[in-house]
């Protein structure tokens, strides 16, 4: 064992003896099990994942096939990978809630012929394609519970698979076996297959090496100074790269500890037990953790109102965020800030469980300005990131002290990034995947011929930060007349951060400038005008009103001039819009049922809007046909105001930006 | 998963049985010249029109009612008279068509609560919490632990119950009764007022208690879909009187239960 610990770490299992050896009594995992936290150490993980690994192999598992793995996060599931990553078979983790259909899909491109599975549930799901599934020899579980009375000849419990495992690694010819299989393993060999989410066509399974993912996540761990210390919380879907990467893969190189959760529910709760020192969280779960604080503060008592209020708007605003970045802050700031510290924000970093968090990311879409800076600014180091699963996650990730809402970062360590001609962004990275499983055309089509992999999104590095920002995805960009870029959802986006605007769809492929269809928010704006002796009969009246035109009209100030600061962007500014006589629904086909416009249909039925944005009109009359919840239709007429925009002028020189 | 058709069961197998019971409130008659038997590790299903007798059948068998007439044989001894707390040591547990739990403790503690009569150690040795008591409210906490791993609620674990929807304290409540590790579980509308996502879930909770825990359990319930597909054997009350006893097949279509239902005039 000491001589592969001294020897190349070029794979996960050899990772694994290293760490059983440097960090042997500390520990590698954590599980809140029958409402304890169970632990095991890196030593006592190597042990049961040798029995595990030589107890698949008894069961037919070998070199180069294929095993699925889905589930939650439970550390049998991750020894799984382990397992089978030291038999040098590669695991594909499938998304616990895919449907029977999905899961078929992937098991059958995969061409698994073994699984590795939580419960009952994903039991019964395979079993229910296994018609789909000839190659599916046997199925391993971890929760017993219901599975009882199951014909159990292609069926086995992992712990029954571990103890015979154990039992076979007694004799020492079946554990010199099981060091030359790990010495064999090599760091160009597939160590995982994770499966694309499919969103944009069918998924497909990107296959990543050991080598390549361990040196990636080498990387970023000196990135963000990790260490053996740290503790992270697994409560990121298995198959997802974000958990792999983070997790899986960082936790294996730093030698830290991974905590599973008792179940998907209690994560939160887990998350304040367990302070892990390193987080990551979408932007959606951030939004909702902070809609539930304020729920909760407006239900606290007038004292504590009044002083998270104070603390929160008055002084974290103003100095948290420069304190953090290091930024010179006057004393009276900074004695302020401590005090603040002590009455509300570190108290509130332990309702969320961020006490003790030393490295926090998000990514996955754009951050409003105001989440991110909140979070920031009461002391949680929170930064973007930017990536992909063919980059092996990580592509830009912003430095500590180097903090921008509206980038990514600049490149990761040994990332080597290039914009194409289209804007699209493309990078050559440690981490990068080895292909797509069994489509080389596909492979191909992702890649350029020398070797960059095409990402798909639209970006261009910021002049002053020398940061990423990424805009919109490359097949819906398009150009003005006059060929500047125009991203659509970059300044939809701007615009629907204001909480007054529900929904944008911004338009200027192949016009001569930008205009943008408003969407307003009911709730917000309902209470606006309740406040403000706004009187309105309808959603109708309430968008037509002039007060409430003024309102958005300020919003798409702002947005101007931020779009006027950024060369690129600076000839996007919006030169005319109108605000929505109707809310967009799905069930008119405007928005998809995940809540994302239809832009060329709303083109279409809002035909006589679009045309009066652009040829001068002051207003324009429409009716549509509208869907009631009860399926009977409806017809809705209106006169749409449009307001014409001044634009900011373009900043020229560079450097006296806005 | 559960064989078809229900457990093979001997005939002294039965766990309880219940012989010519009748049971009146002043001039009302409750119950009347009832007789029927539970076997041991089957779902047995009491069910009726409002009114029928079901609740105070189960009243009877916890010792809550005392028959006027009629005999109950359980566990082999066949009793006169029996208290509640009796019935509760010697192994009979039940949950409540009105929920009934404590309301101002958490889930945890109330289904703690059902470990109550197995606690050895005094009032006193638990109050101070050490040496034998201590080791003792450990293993008891395991247990429940247990039981809440098994009825997935341990994301309440800690909420305090009032506040918690209907379904979960349903759900709590069954984990309380399941905490006293009975022979016999009595279940008085375990899914009245439920949705049906909640009834599906409380369903596979009947049936995993019977299958994984071995226990007997006697249900009463309206939700018809619901008792021909839990029940292994189910018995059609009326007016007090038992119209029908059988596997649910044979009670869909006995024709007195039909007219008991439909209210035909008798």
């Amino acid at each position: 064992m000491e001589q592969a610990a001294a020897g190349p770490t070029d794979t996960f299992p050899k990772l694994l003896i290293r760490n059983a050896y440097l960090h042997g009594s500390r520990p590698s995992m954590r599980h809140k099990d029958l409402g304890i936290w169970q632990t095991w150490t890196w030593s006592k993980v190597l042990e049961i994942v040798r029995a595990y690994a030589v107890g698949l192999n008894r069961l037919g598992l070998k070199r180069g096939e294929t095993i699925a793995i889905v589930g939650a996060n439970r550390p049998k599931l991750y020894w799984s990978v382990m397992a089978a990553q030291m038999l040098g078979a590669i695991p594909v983790p499938v998304y616990s809630d895919a449907v029977a259909d999905e899961l078929a899909f992937v098991l059958a491109h995969a061409e698994t012929r073994y699984a590795a599975v939580e419960d009952q549930e994903q039991v019964d799901k395979i079993l229910s394609v296994m018609e789909r599934l000839p190659k599916l020899k046997q199925m391993v579980y971890d929760e017993k519970r219901g599975l009882r009375d199951y014909d159990h000849d292609h069926l086995h419990a992992m712990d029954d698979i571990i103890a015979d495992g154990r039992k076979a690694l007694a004799d020492p010819a079946v554990a010199a076996w099981l060091d030359a299989e790990i010495a064999a393993g090599k760091g160009s060999d597939p160590s995982i297959i994770l499966y694309t989410s499919g969103t944009t066509g069918t998924s497909k399974g990107v296959v990543l090496t050991g080598e390549r993912s361990i040196k990636a996540a080498a990387d970023t761990v000196a990135f963000d100074h990790l260490t053996e210390k740290d503790v992270a919380l697994a409560y990121l879907p298995l198959a997802w790269v974000g958990d792999h990467y983070l997790n899986y893969a960082q936790g294996l190189v730093a030698g830290f500890c991974m905590a599973c959760p008792e179940s998907a529910d209690t994560a939160m709760a887990d998350l304040r037990e367990i302070g892990p020192t390193f987080y990551f969280a979408p932007p959606r779960t951030l939004e909702l953790l902070l809609t539930r604080v304020m729920i909760r503060m407006e239900d606290a008592g007038y004292i504590k109102r009044k002083m998270f209020h104070y603390f929160i708007e008055g002084v974290a605003r103003r100095y948290g965020e420069r304190i953090l970045n290091g930024q010179p802050v006057p004393l009276s700031g900074r004695l302020l800030y401590g005090i603040g510290n002590i009455l509300v924000y570190a108290p509130l970093k332990n309702v969320l469980g961020f006490s003790r968090v030393r490295v926090a990311y998000t990514a996955g879409e754009a951050i409003g300005p105001e989440l991110f800076a909140f979070y920031r600014s009461i002391g949680l180091n929170l930064k973007q990131l930017y990536g992909q699963t063919e980059a092996f996650l990580y592509v830009t990730a912003q430095p500590d002290g180097e903090i921008y809402s509206d980038t990514v970062g600049p490149a990761c360590p040994n990332v080597d990034i290039r914009i194409a001609d289209n804007g699209e962004v493309l990078f050559k990275s440690p981490g990068m995947f080895a292909g797509y499983f069994k489509d080389a055309a596909k492979t191909a089509e992702a890649m350029t011929p020398d070797g960059y992999v095409m990402t798909g999104d639209v970006g261009y590095f910021d002049e002053k930060t020398g940061h990423l920002k990424i805009i919109d995805r490359a097949k819906d960009v398009g150009k003005l007349n006059d060929g500047t870029l125009f991203p659509p959802k970059y300044i939809e986006n701007k615009l629907k951060f204001y909480p007054n605007i529900r929904e944008v769809v911004a338009y200027g492929d192949k016009r001569d400038f930008v205009c943008v269809m408003i969407n307003i928010d009911l709730t917000a704006v309902g209470s606006w005008a309740e406040r403000n002796n706004v009187i309105y009969g309808s959603y109708q009246e309430l968008a037509g009103h002039p007060l409430v035109y003024d309102m958005i009209e300020k919003h798409v100030v702002e947005v101007n001039r931020s779009l006027a600061a950024d060369k690129v962007m600076a000839g996007t500014q919006i030169k005319r819009f109108l605000i929505l006589h109707k809310e967009l629904d799905a069930d008119d086909g405007e928005l998809t049922r995940t809540q994302k416009v239809r832009r060329s249909f709303i083109a279409e039925r809002y035909a006589t809007l679009i045309k009066a944005l652009y040829d001068g009109s002051q207003e324009a009359d429409i009716s549509t046909e509208v869907t009631f919840e009860d399926g009977r239709k409806g017809v809705i007429s209106a006169r749409v105001k449009i307001r014409d925009m001044a634009t900011v002028p373009v900043a020229i020189p560079m450097g006296k930006a806005a | 998963m559960r064989a078809p058709g229900g457990p093979d069961v001997a005939v002294d197998d039965v766990l309880l049985a219940v012989e010519d019971v009748s049971l009146s409130f002043g001039g009302v008659k409750a119950v009347s010249d009832v007789s029927f038997d539970i076997r041991k590790g089957e779902i047995r299903a009491i069910i009726g029109p409002n009114g029928a007798g079901k609740t105070s059948m189960l009243n009877i068998i916890n010792g809550f009612y005392q028959p006027q007439e009629g005999r109950i044989t359980f566990k082999g001894e066949t009793r006169s008279k029996m208290r509640p707390h009796e019935a509760a040591i010697g192994g009979i547990a039940r949950t409540f068509q009105n929920v009934a739990l404590f309301k101002g403790m958490s889930a945890l503690d109330n289904i703690m609560v059902g470990r109550t009569l197995k606690m050895r150690r005094g009032f006193l040795w638990q109050l101070l919490r050490v040496g034998p008591a201590l080791t003792e409210e450990v293993e008891h906490r395991a247990r429940v632990e247990e039981i809440i791993d098994f009825l997935q609620i341990q994301a309440i674990r800690k909420v305090q119950v009032a506040r918690l929807p209907y379904g979960m304290q349903k759900r709590v409540e069954l984990g309380r009764a399941l905490a006293m590790e009975p022979d016999l579980l009595l279940l008085d509308e375990p899914m009245a007022g439920m949705n049906m996502e909640e009834k599906e879930d409380m369903s596979r909770f009947i049936l995993d208690v019977n299958n994984h825990y071995g226990t007997t359990i006697a249900l009463i319930e309206h939700d018809m879909g619901v008792v021909m597909d839990l029940s292994d054997r189910v018995i059609v009350l009326d007016h007090g009187i038992k119209i029908a006893d059988g596997t649910p097949d044979v009670v869909r279509n006995n024709q007195a239960v039909i007219d008991a239902y439909l209210g035909v005039a008798h």
